[in-house]
This record gives structure tokens, sequence and C-alpha cells, in this order.
């Protein structure tokens, strides 16, 4: 799959003189709304960012429209549960977009304790000639007044505010991990390592639990939620990921607790791959359903699996995604790799997944062709409106000219987070600190 | 020793990664902890397999060299035998579920020589009952560090009982059976954090 750069290549950080990466800057979720129109990041240090597509030009129309800036805002801050003595911190878990039902944008957005409804809207015109206050805003001294006058909305720059709409709190013990927004468009769910909350996006005083793993005696715990998502079209289903490696799919017509699940996706561990570590590589990062509604993705450490919601005994097809790892993992383990959240994600068309790795590389696999290609988000390596060049890893034995060693990949610059375009192939990738977007060649 | 080393190097820097993640920002996260505690205890688990299975081989080598020394080879007394096939079983079925490069199991499993393992011992049982306080160089094997306090399993229990504690539900401190899965009392006792 050949694909040409954008030349965006948008550094987040608003230190743009100094060459090294604030912390508060890595990102740590990005996502596109419904129509593709706009894109959301979320950072380390609370901030989202939004960048809008513009326009196509019939000027240029070899020129596709480019990712610009378009709002900035802060979303959570760092806060202090004074209670248990525990810092909240303020970083972006998620953002998930609202469909779009007027001139406004909605996304909802979480940290680790509080969700957050954001109005992102434009302001073009503002009211002149008011009769008690001059241009300024000063009060006019009223003896100075001798006529009336009606204001009148004039045009003035455009500008984009961010206001918070709705703040869920307090409905969360552990740290939440997914928000996923319903098909019904009125109700929501937050999910934590133990619990899933239903809530209406009107009301934020109250939620409903609707799955809850907490043991009566932790001591008993053997496993946590670690994604949650709602089907596509049939608002009453959902599944909910755990560290073990499975995958339960809910309905919430059943029951209104939903303990109990009505599917178990899990595939029997192979015993010849028995490790120390194959607890940690088997629990799944993130889970995502097809566009369709038809299947599920699974990512753990290693691989990437495609279910069919109709065969719960083993996943369709199983990707690996950097296999070579497989005998470095007490390595990654040491240097805590091995704990890293790897998201994936579908094309419009749920033919293409695509999953980040390391040494800012992100892997994309053909359903249909089986052909996969690993692509690296860099600068030194990628000139605007370049052809991205295949990269390959060399395992073991003659390194040919262009391949890596796996020895010399850096660990340290991962891409975990990544989304793609829900029309079109245009995708977003973040490496550390670092925004790239790549669009697909135009003929 | 490839695997009881393995599984003492696994175990002693998930502990440190415990403790280590109490001081982090944001709080204790109970995904991670919770691995931690599995890897520690499936390496503890095959830390005492892969001891165990090595104390009845020297046993049985030194058997075997008794009875060569002295009379055709009669069967190991009663009370030993029984012993010895559990630890063979052990060790037949650790090697069904740990077969990876990193853990390797070789059958039959050579152990250092008996002196230089004295210090991979766990502490002398004829210590046990004494209440004198142990010395250092008796019982603290020189692979773990030394220059730390020593924490042991009751600490160990302690702290990730108070993480639980401090990240479970508001305010309902009453809540004493909470703890996060413990390594339970078969954890050897001089294990050390960094």
């Amino acid at each position: 799959m050949e694909e040409e750069i954008d030349n965006r290549k948008i550094n987040n950080s608003f230190l743009r003189d100094h060459n090294y990466a604030t912390e508060a800057d890595i990102i740590s979720t990005v996502e596109f709304n419904s129509t593709g129109e706009l894109l959301a990041t979320g950072d380390k240090g609370g901030r989202v960012v939004v960048f809008q597509r513009e326009q196509e030009s019939k000027n240029q129309p070899h020129r596709r429209g480019e990712y610009n800036v378009y709002s900035t805002f802060q979303s959570h801050e760092p806060e202090f549960d004074y209670l248990k003595s525990l810092e909240i911190e303020e970083k972006i878990n998620k953002i998930r977009w609202l469909p779009q039902q007027n001139a406004a944008y909605f996304l909802l957005s979480t940290n680790d304790k509080t969700v957050k409804l954001w109005k992102i809207s434009e302001r073009d015109k503002r009211p002149e000639g008011y009769n008690l206050k001059d241009e300024d805003g000063r009060i006019r001294d009223p003896s100075t007044i001798t006529s009336l006058r009606v204001p009148v909305l004039r045009p003035m720059d455009l500008m984009v505010e961010a206001t918070p709409r709705r703040v869920f709190s307090n409905g969360h013990t552990y740290h939440i991990n997914s928000i996923s927004v319903n098909s019904d468009y009125e109700t929501y769910m937050s999910t934590d390592d133990l619990r899933i909350n239903l809530w209406h996006l009107e009301i934020t005083n109250r939620s409903f639990n609707i799955v809850d793993i907490k043991p009566t005696n932790m001591e008993e715990l053997t496993e946590v939620i670690t994604a949650a998502e709602f089907h596509p079209h049939q608002c009453n289903t959902f599944v909910y990921s755990s560290s073990k490696g499975s995958i339960r799919l809910c309905d919430m017509r059943s029951a209104a607790l939903c303990d109990n699940h009505s599917k178990f996706f899990e595939e029997p561990e192979d015993p010849s791959n028995r490790s120390f570590f194959s607890e940690i590589i088997s629990s799944i990062s993130d889970v995502k359903f097809s566009h369709s509604g038809r299947y599920l993705m699974t990512r753990d450490y290693l691989t990437v699996k495609v279910w069919d919601l109709n065969m719960e005994s083993k996943p369709l097809e199983t990707y690996q995604v950097h296999d070579y790892l497989r005998s470095k993992l007490c390595s990654l383990y040491e240097n805590d790799c091995i704990f890293d959240k790897f998201e994936c994600v579908w094309n419009g068309s749920d033919s293409v997944i695509m999953t980040g790795s390391y040494n800012n590389f992100f892997r994309m696999f053909d359903r249909n062709t089986k052909r996969d290609v690993t692509l690296e988000a860099s600068r030194e390596n990628s000139k605007p409106r370049a052809i991205l060049k295949p990269r390959k890893v060399c395992v073991g034995g003659k390194r040919r000219k262009d391949e890596i060693s796996v020895d010399s990949l850096d660990f340290s610059k991962k891409i975990l987070h990544t989304t793609w375009h829900p029309s079109e192939n245009i995708i977003a990738v973040a490496a550390t600190n670092n925004l790239y977007i790549f669009q697909d060649k135009v003929n | 020793m490839d695997v009881s080393a393995e599984a003492k190097r696994v175990m002693v820097q998930a502990l440190s990664k415990l403790y280590s993640s109490r001081s982090q920002r944001g709080g204790l996260r109970l995904h991670r902890s919770l691995l931690l505690t599995l890897v520690m205890k499936s390496a503890r688990d095959i830390y005492h397999s892969a001891r165990a299975a090595c104390e009845s081989q020297e046993l049985q080598e030194s058997q075997e060299l008794q009875g060569k020394a002295a009379e055709p080879p009669s069967d190991p007394p009663p009370p030993l035998e029984k012993p010895q096939q559990q630890e063979e079983q052990e060790e037949a079925s650790m090697e069904e579920e740990v077969s990876s490069p990193e853990v390797s199991l070789e059958v039959p499993q050579r152990c250092t020589q008996p002196e230089l393992d004295q210090e991979n011992r766990s502490p002398a049982r004829a210590d046990r009952h004494s209440r004198k306080r142990r010395g250092k160089t008796a019982t603290e094997p020189d692979f773990l560090p030394c220059k730390r306090a020593k924490m042991d399993t009751g600490e160990v229990l302690r702290i990730l009982q108070d993480a639980s504690l401090r990240s479970n539900a508001a305010g309902n401190c009453a809540r004493g059976t909470d703890t996060l899965p413990s390594a339970n009392t078969h954890m050897p006792r001089t294990v050390a954090t960094c």
C-alpha cells in the first residue's frame, strides 16, 4: 500500500524552539470525528487540540484538504483527592466525538476520574451599537445618551470557542480507561478497571452501573477490564475486554446488571508459547468493533486479532505485529515496555486494520489480500509529498541494506495511538509528542 | 540453574516495580499491579519447583553415590521415595508449562555443587525456632541488594493493601478485608526490594 505524506507534521509542543519534548506534550489520544472533518488530540498535560480539514479549493484540485489547528483548550487540570491523598492526573485518556446535530461540535474527553462534554462553536459575528456601553465595553454615562439605536450584528474575525457543557464526576473509584458513545446518541458508557457506568448525556449527577467485576474479597482479583465499546448500530450491545485476553459481549436488554455475558470470546492459550510473561502479553489493550458491526478487533502485546461475532471459540484472523519481540520479553519487562498499551483501528471499509509498534513503526494489514506493510513516522525519513517507504525488521542472520535489526529498535519511540478517517484513506499517527497525518496518493 | 536464576530476577524486579509504583503520580494502577503480582506468583512457583527438583536431584545423586560405594543398589528408604516421585512429577508438569527459550529446563536438571548452592537456599531450617536475630551472611543471598531496608511478605501485603484501600470505594475505610492478591506464605523470607 502506498501512501503520500501530507506535509503536516504538527509538533504539539508550544515550546517550538526547544528540541526536547516536555512530558506534558506527549499525545495520549487521537480521534477523527464522524465525518473526518475534525481531528482531536489529547495530551498528558490535559490539553485538547482540534484540527480542521480545510476546504478543498478548486484552484488547486491536486492539493487535498490539509488539517490546520482549529481550537486548543485545557480540558482537564491536575486535581488532588484529599480523602485518599492521591493526585489525579490531568492526562487525557480518551476523546470521543458526538455525531454532529447542529453547527456546533461536541466531544467527550476523559482523564482518570472525570468525563467532560465540550462544545466547540464558532463565532464570526458580534453585536455592535449598544446603547448603554460603548465599543470598548465601558459603561456610557446615561446623561450623554440622546438617542436610541438597535444593535446590529457585524462580521468579526472567526473565533472558535470551547466551553465545558457537562462534567460527569465521581462516577469511578478506579482509573477510567475508555469511553464510548452509544448509537442512540443519548447515552454513553465510561469504563474503569472494574466497573462500567452508563450515563445520559444530559444528566451529570447520576449514572448506572452496568458491569461490576469487583470481587468481594480483593485478594481474589484475577482480571480487570481493559477496554469497552458500544456496538456501532445496536444500542443495547456492547463489549468489554479483560486483562486475561477474553472479550465479553453483553446485551443490556437481558438484565440491568450485565455481569453475565451473552457471548464470551477467548482463544485457548498455546502451551508451547508459555513463559513468565504469558499473562502480561495476553492482556488485551484495545477492542474495536468494525464499522459494519459484524467483527471485533482486539490488540494484545504481540498480535492483532479479528473476531467474528458469531464465533466465540477462536478469532477469524490473527496478525503478528512484531513477533520478533517474543524472544525479547524479558528485556521488555525490565524496561517496562511490556506494559505498553497499543491501540488498533479499522479503515472505513473494514478491509484494512492498523496498529502501532516501536521505533515509530506502525503496521497495516490488508484483510483481503493478506498483505501487510510496516511504515515509519519520522521527520528524518519522510519528506513532504514523498511516498512512505516500507520498512523491514531483520530478525537474525544477514541484515539487508535497508533493514533494521531488532536490537537497533528504539523502544522509547512507540506508536500507541492511531486513528483512521471514517471514509477516506487518511490516517493520523501519534509519535510521542508529534502528530503525523498521512494521506493516500492522489491520482 | 537458569530457570531459578531467571525466576529470581523476575520476582525481584516485580517487587521493585510494585514498590516504585506506590509513589507514581496518579496513584496505584490496578491493572499493572495485578499483572506484576501474577508474574511474581508464577515466577515464585517456578523458582520453588526448580529448587525442589534440584534438591531431589542432589538427593538422588548422593544416594546413587552411596549405593555404588556400598552394596548393589537397594531401594531408597520409603519416606524419601514418595517426595522424590512428587518432585519428578512436578518437574515434568513444569516442563510442559514452561518451555520458552527464556525458561529452558533441561532434564535431568544438573544443579551446581551443593556447597556453592548454600546461598540460594531458603533460610536454614534449624534457625526457624530460634529467636535470635540472624546474621546477614547466613540469611541474605548475595544476589539481592542489601543496602535498602528489607521487606518481608507482611510488608508487601501491607503495601498492596494500603494501595488497594486508597483506590477503593470512597470513604469506606472499614473494608478491612480488601487486599490485592497476596504473595502468600510460600514467599522466601529474605526477598528484598530495590
